[in-house]
């Protein structure tokens, strides 16, 4: 057990979460527990509904459980207070959306840098670290580009490198190639095992799409708010 | 700032909404320069008034006379240091429309009187030595196109001459400027003998005295012993310092400031109420995006101030094009073609435009700010 | 599917159809109405100041009333009359006459000193000798407060207007002539004409108060009819004993004022322009944005067969309607605000108070609603332009 907990980067404990809507409570996680060591790239699948999206938003300090707890990397994210956990999820957390969420208005370059306007580095560094994280992701010659005038494959690209540019603890993908066709989501799952075997990087990513997530080196099912190593039949 | 560069990109991203914005802002300080400087030609000559100089008018009336011999018991006043006098000529120069002031002085003792008239040592001394001579201000001059060496008739209802006619005859003899640019250089001055010998009546009486005092500190008090002096004497005074007596003029014409202030009070709210709805509706249409911020790791704080930045870019930008334009404009002169003797922008009003530019920017973005802010990430991130 | 009816319609819905996403829209509509009522109010409160200014001037004296003055004074300040004219011009053609005698009332204008209510500091106020005639001459002349002066005695009557504006001026109260104090012993009324801005009295009391002698500045006449006016004028500039100039009183005071109404309306328009301009720009970004809010539903109808020129014109109507009902409120605000409203200037020709009201006549609420109308059509225009050039397919993938 010690073993296992000293690489956990993840830890997911008695987890609930209630949401309110109108007069109605949906209890959309019970009772979840989950660990994730340090580079696992874990996969996170279930029927729509199942609350996929909810966990992952949890790890990712962009919600708060209804009551359990949520550890990364050792510290408490459940009880920071508003403002740290800003400051936490810019340092620890890379999100990949599933609708790539560029800003329409930068281009490819801009869009990575965006989270290092949060730092301290000096235009150049930032310069060089925008560069590093487009050419991991092989996209350094649209650099300059806007989001229209790229393809869906590029821009999660582009999402990705925004999401891997500070270097963070942890990379939460939401249904990365949920909206693309097969050889595109191929070309994101190809570059996210690669952060992953490559790189170290830990990854979770949610997906209903067997075919992503047997890239992924586990996976684990959620459904009805509940978590088990196996689908349901 | 580095976050400058996402400020714009945001403003360029409806870029017809940003200029029809920006523009409406532009027009609106434009209007502001323009009323701040008919109000300081309306009021403006007050903050020139000389600190140490004092008028002297009959008591009853602005247009009764005193007599010329008082200046003598005036200068016997502790205190005072030189009194000099002016009539109210009231000529009309071919046009009864072209109004300027005219009036005969003691040309040694006014330009003592008045050290912000400059004029250049062989005009001054042209002047003294020429009876019928006249000095002019710039401004009309170049509006009559008057040059040195020209005659000019001037004829007034008020005078008429001892032999019979109405109409004087001056000759130019130099041209002054002031030296602030609030002077008033549209006078004209002539001799006070000239004027003496050829009028037909009221020999011997002046329209009001110009005094200057040794220390302005002890104004009110002196002002109170010319009055004491001549108070039972067929012509009673009102002694008042210069700017008090220009400040009741100023009253007169009407609460010109009030006037102003709430036209561009009522100008300024609609201009908010524009503006702020279009920061409110560009703030709306980026939900997601700011969500997408606040996942990155913006926090609340930052959020608010980058809609803030947006706004007052956005105000800035447009008010400081307005106030130059507005300077711009000003600068080509009277719009009214002659009635405003003086005509420009003054500096504290621009920087209080751009004072007000801020404040603009600042309002019209709280709200929308106070919005982005208070956005959950979550429910932004889905609304996508 | 084509005809003047069907075409008619489809505006009809299309209009409809706008309107009813007006609530979704309630900034961007709320905004542009406040916007255009704001320059309609500017704009009709603005030029409401000389619209009143001239009224005031306007409202003194009728047609068949004449002032002689001495020829090339363009003021009674600076005109001069002696006693001898005075008869001689009583005796004219032409003049109204009564059991008493003509009715011609030989006049001395002065001005005095008085403190202001409002600022404190010290105004000019006419103060105007008259003889029994003037009563007549002006017949909109009503006492409203106290009574008559009495002849020969060191007594005056105020205006209502100049008992407003200054301290000091009501029955009772006393106001320094010279070395003595007089009693003001009742207020009048005239109908709004400059004379209300006047203190009246005896002339003969005042020419002895400041030694004017047996001299006068101006007579003010009644005529017969307004026609007589030529024949009592030519009477007068013919007489080799005489140097006057006659005038009609209206021309007269029409004169007086037109260097400051000169000024205000001046001043007024350009105040106006530019805040016209800024609307428009206002109303053309409401307009922009409500049209490309309801980008989908303009597309959504078109693929439906609702034509181009049904929407151009649903635009600009929706346009023009908003820029009315703002032009509506800013005329009603204006007329609420500012009509009525006492002041008082400078009259520049005899250096004294004049006091007016402002008046928000009937010709600038329509002026007002004219220029609303105009900034409706203008923001409404290249909007609408856009509504039809856009390209439905695109627009209805537009979420």
């Amino acid at each position: 057990m010690s073993a296992e907990n000293n690489n956990t980067l993840v830890h997911v404990d008695a987890v609930e979460k209630v949401f309110h809507r109108g007069s109605e409570d949906i209890h959309v996680l019970k009772d979840l527990h989950l660990k994730v060591p340090q580079g696992e790239f874990l996969a996170l699948m279930g029927p729509s509904g199942s609350g996929k999206s909810t966990l992952l938003n949890l790890i990712g300090g962009l919600d708060r459980p209804s009551s359990g707890s949520v550890s990364v990397a050792g510290e408490r994210v459940d009880q920071l207070p508003d403002h740290k956990l800003a400051a936490w999820r810019a340092r620890h957390v890379g999100f990949v959306f599933q609708l790539y969420n560029l800003l329409p208005i930068l281009s490819a370059e801009r869009n990575v840098e965006l989270p290092l306007l949060l730092t301290h580095l000096s235009k150049s560094e930032r310069r060089d670290h925008v560069a590093t994280a487009l050419g991991v992701v092989g996209l350094s010659h649209r650099a300059k580009h806007f989001p229209r005038t790229l393809s869906g494959g590029e821009q999660q690209r582009v999402g990705i490198a925004r999401g891997i540019v500070t270097d963070p603890t942890l990379l939460l993908c939401d249904e990365p190639t949920g909206d693309l066709d097969r050889k595109s989501g191929d070309e994101i799952l190809d570059l996210l095992q690669a952060l992953n075997r490559e790189h170290g990087k830990t990854i979770l990513m949610v997906t209903h799409d067997p075919h992503a997530s047997a890239r992924a080196s586990r996976t684990v099912y959620l459904n009805k708010g509940q978590l088990s190593n196996e689908p349901v039949a | 700032m580095k976050f400058l560069h996402l400020t714009w990109s945001n403003l360029k991203r409806k870029k017809l909404r940003t200029a029809l914005t920006l523009l409406s802002i532009l027009v609106a300080f434009v209007l502001y320069g323009l009323l701040s400087a008919i109000k300081q030609a309306l009021v403006g000559g007050v903050e020139l008034a000389g600190q140490d100089r004092l008028v002297v008018r009959h008591k009853v009336s602005i247009i009764q006379l005193l007599p010329e011999s008082y200046k003598a018991r005036m200068e016997r006043i502790p205190g005072v240091a030189l009194a000099s006098h002016q009539t109210w000529f009231g000529g009309i120069y071919q046009d009864p429309k072209n109004f300027f002031m005219q009036n005969p002085v003691v040309p040694q003792e006014f330009l003592q009187l008045h050290p912000e008239i400059l004029l250049p040592e062989d005009q001054k001394k042209a002047w003294f030595q020429t009876r019928t001579g006249a000095i002019v201000g710039r401004k009309i001059a170049e509006r009559f196109k008057w040059k040195i060496g020209d005659k000019v008739p001037i004829q007034t209802p008020i005078w008429p001459k001892a032999d019979g006619g109405q109409t004087w005859d001056f000759d130019i003899v130099g041209i002054y400027d002031g030296k602030e640019k609030q002077t008033d250089t549209t006078w004209l001055l002539f001799h006070y003998d000239y004027f003496e010998e050829g009028r037909s009546y009221g020999k011997g009486q002046v329209g009001w005295y110009t005094i200057r005092i040794k220390d302005p500190s002890k104004a009110a008090e002196i002002a109170r012993a010319v009055d004491d002096e001549f108070a039972n004497s067929s012509a009673e005074t009102k002694t008042e310092p210069e700017g008090a007596f220009v400040q009741g003029w100023a009253k007169q014409v009407g609460n010109i400031a009030l006037m102003t202030a709430s036209i561009l009070g009522a100008v300024f709210f609609t201009i908010l109420l524009v503006t702020g709805n279009t920061m409110s509706q560009s703030v709306r249409e980026r939900t997601g995006e700011l969500g997408v911020l606040k996942a990155i790791g913006f926090t609340n704080g930052q959020v608010l101030a980058l809609v803030l930045l947006e706004s007052c870019v956005l105000a800035l930008l447009g008010g400081l094009l307005g106030l130059g334009l507005a300077w711009l404009l000003i600068s080509r002169g009277d719009p009214t073609g002659g009635m405003l003797p003086l005509f420009f922008f003054p500096t504290q009003d621009v920087l209080l435009g751009v004072g007000i530019s801020l404040a603009l920017g600042l309002v019209t973005g709280i709200f929308p700010a106070w919005q982005a802010m208070r956005l959950r990430v979550a429910e932004a991130l889905r609304r996508i | 599917m084509s005809g003047p009816i069907n075409w008619f319609s489809q505006i009809i819905s299309v209009t409809k159809f706008g309107l009813l996403s007006v609530p979704q829209r309630r900034g961007s509509v709320a905004a542009a109405l406040f916007g255009v009522a704001g320059v309609v109010a500017v704009l009709v409160g603005v030029l409401s100041i000389a619209a009143g200014f001239r009224r005031a001037m306007a409202a003194s004296g009728s047609p068949d009333s004449a002032i002689v003055l001495r020829s090339g004074a363009d003021s009674e300040m600076v005109s001069g009359l002696g006693r001898d004219n005075t008869r001689v011009i009583a005796e004219a053609p032409g003049l109204a006459r009564t059991a008493e005698g003509p009715l011609a009332s030989a006049e001395l204008f002065v001005i005095i000193n008085l403190p202001k209510r409002t600022t404190g500091t010290d105004a000019n106020v006419p103060l105007r000798g008259v003889e029994q005639p003037a009563f007549k001459v002006r017949e909109e002349l009503k006492i409203i407060d106290g009574r008559p002066f009495e002849w020969g005695k060191n007594e005056v009557i105020v205006g209502q207007g100049a008992a407003r504006e200054f301290a000091g001026l009501q029955v009772g109260g006393k106001i320094p002539v010279g070395r003595y104090e007089w009693p003001v012993v009742g207020i009048f009324s005239a109908r709004g004409a400059s004379a209300e801005s006047e203190i009246w009295t005896d002339a003969r009391v005042l020419q002895q108060a400041y030694n004017r002698g047996d001299s006068f500045q101006s007579v003010y006449a009644k005529l017969t009819s307004p026609a007589a006016f030529q024949q009592f004028a030519d009477a007068l500039t013919t007489d080799p004993r005489l140097n006057v100039k006659v005038i009609r009183q209206p021309d007269f005071y029409a004169e007086q004022s037109t260097a400051m109404t000169k000024l205000i309306t001046t001043l007024g328009v350009l105040v106006a322009s530019l805040m016209a301009i800024g609307a428009v720009f206002g109303a053309l970004n409401t307009m922009y944005s409500s049209v490309s809010a309801r980008t989908r539903e303009i597309a959504t109808l078109r693929a439906l067969g609702f034509g181009r020129g049904a929407v151009v014109v649903s635009v600009m109507l929706e346009s023009i309607a908003l820029a009315l009902v703002g032009g509506a409120v800013g005329a009603a605000l204006a007329y609420w605000a500012f009509n009525g409203f006492q002041t008082a200037t400078m009259n520049w020709q005899s250096f004294s108070q004049i006091t007016f009201a402002f008046a928000v006549t009937p010709q600038l609420l329509i002026q007002g609603m004219v220029w609303a109308v105009l900034i409706g059509l203008v923001g409404g225009l290249f909007p609408a332009i856009r509504a039809a050039r856009l390209p439905i397919a695109a627009a209805l993938r537009e979420l």
